[in-house]
Formats: structure tokens, C-alpha cells, sequence
């Protein structure tokens, strides 16, 4: 199985889920007796070429056009086309990323493929390959798999494997082949302009030692002062998942999850959070995580240390009282 | 502005899951507007006020879907696609698309939005591969829309805090990031006058769409746990205690 591997980087910074997507690569080709490439797109791409190339793989590909110094689906869609064209892979595998999920699947279906998106693990099962993916916000797990030929398209959730367990090269640098490719100025519809932060915020919670965070079982706005008295009590900051922060309830600055801040506390306390993926790829790794849900099921439970089955409403004031005392 | 939301019909978000096979028991449980895709209705809503032009709600799925474009009709679309679909379940992302391009091509909106991904299966795909079969440009995660001279300028949330503002030419296909807007509920007014619009019914075959799969969700599954959970039970002031004392003496985290 021939497996291509597209690495993210963005304004000269790997996006580190790449090597993660890597390392799954290299576990799936163990397997199946396949081989890994790994393509980078950008402009000025040697450094980043020559990372890739000291890791095991077979090849590097070396995708450069001044049109892709500035990411647009447009242009990465026409680049990539080609070199899945060209060099023909069994597998296409993306990192889960913003970036990705903006682009790939319409890449796959410029080739009249599909893609099984944000994928948690894989198997094969008798050279059959079976990718997982959570539905449902993560309360259910689902066996995914491709019908029909490839190439196939799949991206691994940020976290799924581990950056760490690339394995190197163990015969000096790959070869790296610069890719040339045929892109126009008027492929490209979006025209992208300038990134920015919104107002620096106040509070850096990946410092954050204790975390409290509450999530859409806090209910109401006015019952938030019970969840800060927890967080008082024990010294820590509030943050929340996504929908708190929608709703206005918290500022934006203290979501935490993919498109707020990630976070490895000692400690973080979920509150009335149901554990959606988006959220825990942002906390999960708190070195010691408790869940408090009304519901069994929810998800949360799945990463936690300790689980509290019950209402938070009952719960917070006991809490806050018992740590207190401990002081 | 002619603008076409996409909306979809998910199981209710504190209804209780019986796992069947590759999907759920639909028997016992409500249904209701797929969370993301209701900023989606906001953003066109607000469009139109601002822009004028129509909005029209397209859904895909069985019978108990037209609830759903109800709600929609009643918050302000001005007429609504239902494609009928009895195993909508069933399709891929590339499938359900295709069936979707082929129910709007004739339409020449202006726009077409989407909700960033549903909350049952959270393919997420459907705005990529809408605009890549409709071969028109495309921006996800849109936190912000301004119209001016048939060109948008959007704010785009990228990760860890960052956005970007890109300018895309109309036509276009849009996801729309939760959180964009604040929604609107129904007035008695607006279901009053929903029962006077329209809604068109289709079938995927009657449009000749493609809808073979590329992909096959096997089976469903309440997830494997990757940790072990050790559950504290008993009355909140027990429950509390126990907390407390196992985050000092064994998480020593306090």
C-alpha cells in the first residue's frame, strides 16, 4: 500500500499534527508492507523538505509555487490534484486540521472520491482497512470504510497518535523531489488577507495549574457564580467549552478546545461538559481530569480520572464548601 | 442576495441513543434543527434584511423533516427544497451532496450557506463539497459576512485564536461558524405565515443525482474508554468529601 502523507505548515511553523498523520502513516504501512511519502506545499520549503527527509520514509515530495505561500482551497486543491495524479497513492492522509477540513474533501471529490474525516484510530482487519470516527458529539464510536478503489482520503484528529513515535530514517536523508506543478493566478477565486488575533487576551490559561470548566449543564448565565465559587475555593481559573462562550455567558478568551485555547493543567474540573471532541482535544492533556454530568454516557467520562454521575447544581455548593475546609 | 441554507434535521441533543446496526432507533426520540446549521439560517436571514433577495431552506431526509423547514419558514425563509429520503441516514457526505447540488443547480443563488458540521454525524464536508461540485468558490468557519460590490470580505477562524479575512467573489458556498450571530426564535406571526409557503419536494432520482457511496459507516458504537474511571457515588456532601480528599492524598493535585 502506497500511502501519501500532506504535512501542514503555515508562515514558516509546522502544524505538529503533520507528524502525528505521520507516525499513523508509518503504523498503518508497517502493516501492509506499504510505503510512506510525505509532501509539504508552500514556497521557500527546504528546512521543512529536509525535516521530513530525515524521517522513514520513501520520499519526500517538494511542492513549491509562489501561489501556495498564502494557503487558498483553490490553489491547494489544483496543486494536490496533480500530485495525487502523478504519483498515484493507494491512501491520502491529512492532519484534522482547520486548514484541512477546508480543502480536502473537495480535493477528493475533484478525483470522484470520498474522505473519511477526522478519524480517531484505525484497523486492519485482514488487509482491509477500518478507520474510526466518533458520531453523535462523541457519544458513540463508528467503524468507517472505503467502497471501491482508491485513492482513498482520510484525516486523523489532532491527538489520535503520538508526533513523537515517527520513526527516523535509518539510512541518512530521503531523496526529495521537488514537484513542479501547473497553477495559474486565476484558479485561484479567494483572495486571502490578513491574519490577526483578536484583542490579546488577558488570561493565559495553558499556565493555568488548576482549570474549573463548565459547560452547557450550567444552564444559565446567573448560575455561573456557583462554578467560580468552586474555582475560588480551590485557586483555579474558570473557562468553559464553546457554546458558554457563544452564548456571551464568558468571554471567548477562556474557551478552551480546537478553536480556543489547549491546555494541560494538573487538575481540570468539568462541570456539566459532555465532552464533544472539540472540547477535549483542547484539555485531555490535563494530568488529572473530574467529570461531573448528569448523564452516564456522556463522553467526558471516557477521559476522566473521576467521574461524578449527578447534578452540578447539587454538587458545586458541597464542593466549594468541602474545599474550604481542606485549606 | 438569493440565498440557500442547507438544514438539517439531528436527533434532539438530550435524546437517549439505542444503537441499531450503523445507526440509531429512530422510533422514540424527537428531532430537531441541526444546531450549527440554525447560525447558518441567522447569517442568511440577516443578509436578506440588510441586502434584500429570498431565502430559501433546503433539507434533506424522511417525512419528519418538514418540521424542521417549518421552523425555518417560521423564523423567516421565504419558501423551502425538501429532498425526500427515506435512508438519508445512509448516504455518505459525497453522496448527500451530490443530491443537494443537484436540487440547486437550476437555482443560481447567490449563496449557499452551511452549518460548520452536524451534530449527529459531524461529517462536516457538506459546504467543501457542495461548492467543488457546484465548481464555485468556498471559505469555511465564517465568523463574519460583509457584502459590498458582488464580492463578500469574510472572517475566518483558523485555530488557536488566530482569524484571517478573506475576500471571495459571488457566487459562493459558505460554513458558517456557531457562534457567529445571536438566533432568532419563531414569532406567532412567522408560524402563521409559514403555513402559506412553499415547499417543493423532491427525490434524489428525480434528479438524477449520484448517490452511490465511497464510504460505509460498518457499525456504531458506545466508544471503548481509554482511561479508567473511578466513579464517586453518594450523596453531595459525601460525594464532595470524597472528592476533596482524593485529589490531595491520591491525585495530590491539591
Amino acid at each position: 500500500m502506497k500511502i501519501l502523507v500532506i504535512t501542514e505548515q503555515r508562515q514558516g511553523k509546522w502544524n505538529n499534527t503533520s507528524f502525528e498523520t505521520l507516525a499513523a502513516a508509518q503504523q498503518i504501512a508497517s502493516a501492509a508492507s506499504g510505503s510512506v511519502s510525505a509532501a509539504v506545499l508552500g514556497k521557500s520549503l527546504d528546512a521543512f523538505a529536509a525535516e521530513l527527509a530525515s524521517k522513514n520514509v520513501a520520499e519526500v515530495l517538494q511542492v513549491e509555487h509562489d501561489l501556495l505561500e498564502n494557503y487558498t482551497p483553490d490553489g491547494f486543491c489544483v496543486a494536490l490534484k496533480q500530485v495525487v495524479e502523478s504519483t498515484k497513492p493507494d491512501l491520502v492522509l491529512f492532519p484534522h486540521t482547520y486548514q484541512v477540513r477546508d480543502f480536502a474533501p473537495k480535493l477528493a471529490a475533484m478525483l470522484g472520491k470520498g474522505m473519511i474525516g477526522d478519524c480517531v484510530a484505525y484497523r486492519n482487519e485482514g488487509g482491509k482497512l477500518v478507520f474510526v470516527r466518533q458520531m453523535f458529539q462523541g457519544k458513540t464510536a463508528a467503524d468507517v470504510s472505503f467502497v471501491g478503489f482508491g485513492p482513498w482520503f482520510a484525516s486523523f484528529q489532532s491527538g489520535a497518535f503520538r508526533a513523537d513515535q515517527v520513526a527516523a530514517s535509518d539510512s541518512g536523508a530521503k531523496p526529495i523531489n521537488k514537484v513542479s506543478i501547473d497553477l495559474k493566478p486565476e484558479q485561484i477565486r479567494t483572495k486571502p488577507l490578513d491574519l490577526f488575533k483578536e484583542a490579546k487576551s488577558a488570561v493565559d490559561l495553558t499556565q493555568a495549574p488548576l482549570i474549573v470548566a463548565i459547560g452547557r449543564g450550567i444552564k444559565a448565565p446567573e448560575n455561573i457564580p456557583q462554578a467560580e465559587a468552586v474555582a475560588k475555593a480551590l485557586g483555579a481559573e474558570i473557562a468553559a467549552s464553546r457554546p458558554i462562550c457563544d452564548e456571551g455567558w464568558l468571554p471567548m478568551e477562556r474557551q478552551i478546545g480546537s478553536s480556543g485555547q489547549t491546555v494541560a493543567p494538573k487538575l481540570y474540573l468539568a462541570l456539566g461538559i459532555s465532552g464533544a471532541i472539540q472540547h477535549v482535544v483542547g484539555m485531555k492533556g490535563a494530568r488529572t481530569i473530574v467529570a461531573i454530568n448528569k448523564d452516564q454516557n456522556a463522553p467526558i467520562f471516557e477521559i476522566a480520572d473521576y467521574g461524578v454521575v449527578g447534578d452540578i447544581f447539587e454538587i458545586m455548593p458541597a464542593l466549594t464548601e468541602e474545599l474550604q475546609k481542606a485549606k | 442576495m438569493k440565498i440557500i441554507v442547507c438544514i438539517k434535521q439531528v436527533p434532539a441533543k438530550d435524546a437517549p441513543l439505542a444503537i441499531a446496526g450503523n445507526w440509531i432507533k429512530e422510533s422514540d426520540i424527537g428531532f430537531e434543527m441541526n444546531e450549527p446549521d440554525s447560525f447558518a439560517l441567522e447569517e442568511a436571514l440577516r443578509l436578506k434584511e440588510k441586502h434584500g433577495g429570498e431565502v430559501i431552506a433546503l433539507s434533506m431526509g424522511p417525512e419528519r423533516v418538514k418540521q424542521t423547514i417549518k421552523e425555518a419558514l417560521a423564523k423567516g425563509a421565504d419558501r423551502a427544497i425538501h429532498i425526500a429520503d427515506d435512508n438519508f441516514a445512509q448516504l455518505d457526505p459525497l453522496g448527500a451532496a451530490s443530491a443537494l447540488a443537484a436540487a440547486v443547480k437550476n437555482e443560481n443563488a447567490d449563496l449557499i450557506l452551511t452549518g460548520l458540521q452536524s451534530d449527529d454525524q459531524g461529517f462536516g464536508q457538506t459546504g467543501v463539497l457542495l461548492a467543488a461540485l457546484l465548481d464555485r468558490p468556498h471559505a469555511t468557519i465564517i465568523m463574519a459576512i460583509e457584502a459590498a460590490e458582488g464580492k463578500l470580505k469574510l472572517k475566518r477562524e483558523l485555530e488557536a485564536g488566530w482569524f484571517q479575512h478573506i475576500e471571495c467573489p459571488l457566487p459562493a458556498v459558505l460554513s458558517i461558524q456557531s457562534g457567529i450571530n445571536k438566533v432568532r426564535y419563531a414569532t406567532l406571526k412567522g408560524i402563521m405565515a409559514a403555513k402559506k409557503k412553499e415547499i417543493a419536494t423532491l427525490t434524489a432520482d428525480s434528479l438524477g443525482a449520484k448517490t452511490e457511496p465511497t464510504q460505509k459507516v460498518e457499525k456504531i458504537y458506545v466508544p471503548i474508554k481509554s482511561k479508567k474511571t473511578e466513579f464517586i457515588s453518594g450523596p453531595p456532601k459525601e460525594v464532595a468529601a470524597k472528592l476533596v480528599e482524593k485529589l490531595k492524598f491520591e491525585a495530590r493535585v491539591i
